[in-house]
């Protein structure tokens, strides 16, 4: 193939004339003259002024989300209007007390539930979204992922309800198999595990979807064709590049489960230690006089659980759209 | 080769029906269960639902509600993310993050910081937030509800309109209409939003199931949209707040349907 003498003299020059393009030419043919300027600055413009179009959304977001953020913030930290000195005095009191007995039992209940379900989610949601992506009826593809897209927003107290019609003591599956004689209680942690899994696995099927059908046909093909195995194939080529978006989807679903409120409160009340729980119940009042932005308190402990969590994910991310994109 | 290819084709289905089963089963047994009486197959709690006051106006709300979220979001969220590919791509990273972020608060604990913001009015009361405060709160449409709900569905709109943004080139496409001489809103507007269509279907698709679906804030703030109004309605009879919660995953459905079918439609017609 190299039989000719190499020419490296002209290629590079020709490279060079090649990728400086049109401004390259210009520059080497004419003095940047008036209109010149003008046609550069013309289509300079949008770019610099690319970033206003951010404004609305980051005043928006300032707004709708900062705000009460900070508003967190501030009470966290704050003593409450009902406390002896009038309240607004600068205390680390409440996220102290929001560390300690009930409440921290609470946080780490949610911590373990979240965990769990989340891992599930992601580890049966997978092969569901695998066999889904490459089924070969379009219209069972289109119904499964508008069928996720109902399922995976549907929590709130009408899952509650459907499950305890299901599930509870006096469900229909259970009479119809006598599942309380087996030792079966919708109202535990397995219990909740199962109903949280019900709007998981679809927001897991819905996230990694347009990832699993990132994976290019040639991929596998190469790897066919150099003898490895399906299981080859998984383990050594699309685990690895799936890997970031499986994380993604886990702390998305992490967030979801920690974060779910209605569900839990319409269905087992606060027989199950629930940081979401404690909340409502110490906004509702239900703490000792003095302590009412413990609510506060709580709200940034879940929220640096959560931040966490994120820690792990984000630099994870930050690698994955390399294969992907 | 054709037997390997029959056997995978065993495990997807295998996989497919346990998956079909988990979800079917509790739509089943629950539907059973609403119209299960001792006197055998009873509809009484669907014809009585109907008569159920605060039914329609509840859900007029919702629906309102979920219209204008769509609307705000992407009316901010589009021209931020097509702005940040073709020409701050420093922005990216922030942008990202920013929708990001409601992941990390909870909606409880959100909530708990907006009633905070809220319970600020009377400090307020000689300066012009304070009728801003008034007005947001309105019970027959509360726009606070709409300013909530945005960042509650940015980073799952996000994502849906980021995966869209991977699958077009955009700076090509917009860099070839600007060489045919089209200026920088029609070649976003015609070339750029069309290649969109599906994301943007998806992100509103799962902004309205949120919203409909929200319960927390919108109780806690003291507002009753079809959420809020099937907890109360419903836990005094169990077989009617069953049918209730059917009925509403039925309502989330239908809407979806609508808007998928105007998207094929529009599909159909460029």
């Amino acid at each position: 193939m190299n039989d000719t003498a190499p020419t490296p003299a002209p290629s590079p020059a020709a490279a060079e004339t090649l990728s400086g393009g049109p401004g390259a030419v210009a520059a080497t043919l004419s003095p940047p003259t008036a209109p010149g300027t003008a046609a550069h600055a013309r289509r300079r413009r949008p770019r610099g002024g690319a970033w206003l179009a951010t404004v609305p959304l980051l005043a928006f977001f300032a707004i709708g989300f900062g705000l009460p953020a900070l508003a967190i913030l501030i009470g966290a930290f704050t003593t409450s209007s009902d406390a002896p000195d009038g309240g607004g005095t600068f205390t680390t009191g409440n996220v102290t007390h929001s560390l300690q007995g009930a409440y921290a039992t609470s946080l780490w209940g949610s911590v373990k539930l979240s965990a769990l379900t989340a891992l599930l989610g992601t580890v049966i949601g997978l092969p569901l979204a695998q066999a889904v992506a490459t089924s070969r009826f379009r219209a069972l593809r289109e119904a499964v992922m508008a069928g996720s897209g109902v399922l995976a927003n549907f929590g709130g107290v009408p899952l509650a309800f459907m499950f305890v019609a299901t599930l509870g003591n006096s469900g229909e599956i259970t009479k119809q198999f006598k599942l309380t004689s087996h030792g079966w209680s919708l109202y535990t942690f397995t219990g909740l595990s199962v109903v949280y899994l019900y709007f998981l696995i679809p927001l897991m099927i819905l996230t990694i979807t347009p990832a699993l059908e990132g994976l290019r046909v040639q991929w596998r093909e190469a790897a066919a064709n150099n003898g490895a195995t399906t299981v080859q194939y998984w383990r050594h080529v699309a685990l690895p590049i799936l890997l970031p978006s499986l994380l993604g989807g886990f702390v998305l679903l992490f967030g979801s489960a920690f974060a779910a409120y209605a569900t839990a409160d319409a269905m087992v009340g606060s027989s199950i230690p629930l940081v979401s729980l404690q909340i409502a119940d110490a906004l509702s009042g239900n703490v000792l006089v003095g302590q009412g932005n413990v609510a506060m308190a709580l709200g940034l402990d879940m929220i640096v659980v959560a931040c966490l969590v994120m820690a792990i994910y984000l630099p994870l991310q930050r690698r994955s759209a390399k294969w992907l994109s | 080769m054709n037997n390997r290819l029959s056997k995978v084709r065993w495990g997807r289905g295998t996989v497919m029906l346990l998956g079909g089963l988990y979800f079917a089963v509790p739509l089943a047994a629950s539907a059973y269960f609403s119209i299960d009486s001792r006197k055998g197959i009873d509809f009484h709690a669907y014809t009585q639902l109907l008569k159920a006051p605060g039914f329609l106006p509840a859900l007029q709300l919702s629906l309102e509600l979920a219209v204008t979220s769509v609307v705000v979001l992407l009316l901010v969220l589009v021209p931020a993310m097509i702005a940040v590919r073709l020409g701050a791509p420093k922005l990216r990273p922030v942008l990202e993050f920013v929708c990001s972020l409601p992941l990390v608060v909870p909606v409880v604990a959100l909530t708990t910081g907006i009633s905070n913001v809220l319970g600020w009015a009377p400090k307020l009361r000689a300066t012009p937030f304070y009728q801003t405060l008034m007005v947001i709160q309105d019970q027959n449409f509360p726009i606070v509800l709409v300013i909530a709900y945005v960042p509650m569905a940015l980073p799952f709109a996000y994502r849906a309109i980021d995966g869209g943004l991977r699958g077009v080139d955009v700076k090509t496409l917009v860099e070839a209409a600007r060489s045919c001489g089209a200026s920088w809103p029609r070649a976003v507007v015609s070339v750029v939003i069309p290649n969109l269509r599906t994301a943007l279907l998806n992100a509103s698709v799962i902004t309205v199931a949120l919203v409909l679906g929200e319960f927390t804030t919108a109780a806690i703030l003291g507002f009753a949209p079809f959420s809020v109004w099937i907890n109360s309605n419903g836990k005094s009879d169990g077989q009617m707040s069953v049918a209730v919660s059917i009925l509403s995953l039925l309502i989330v459905w239908i809407v979806l349907l609508l808007m998928s079918a105007v998207g094929r439609q529009r599909r159909a017609r460029s």
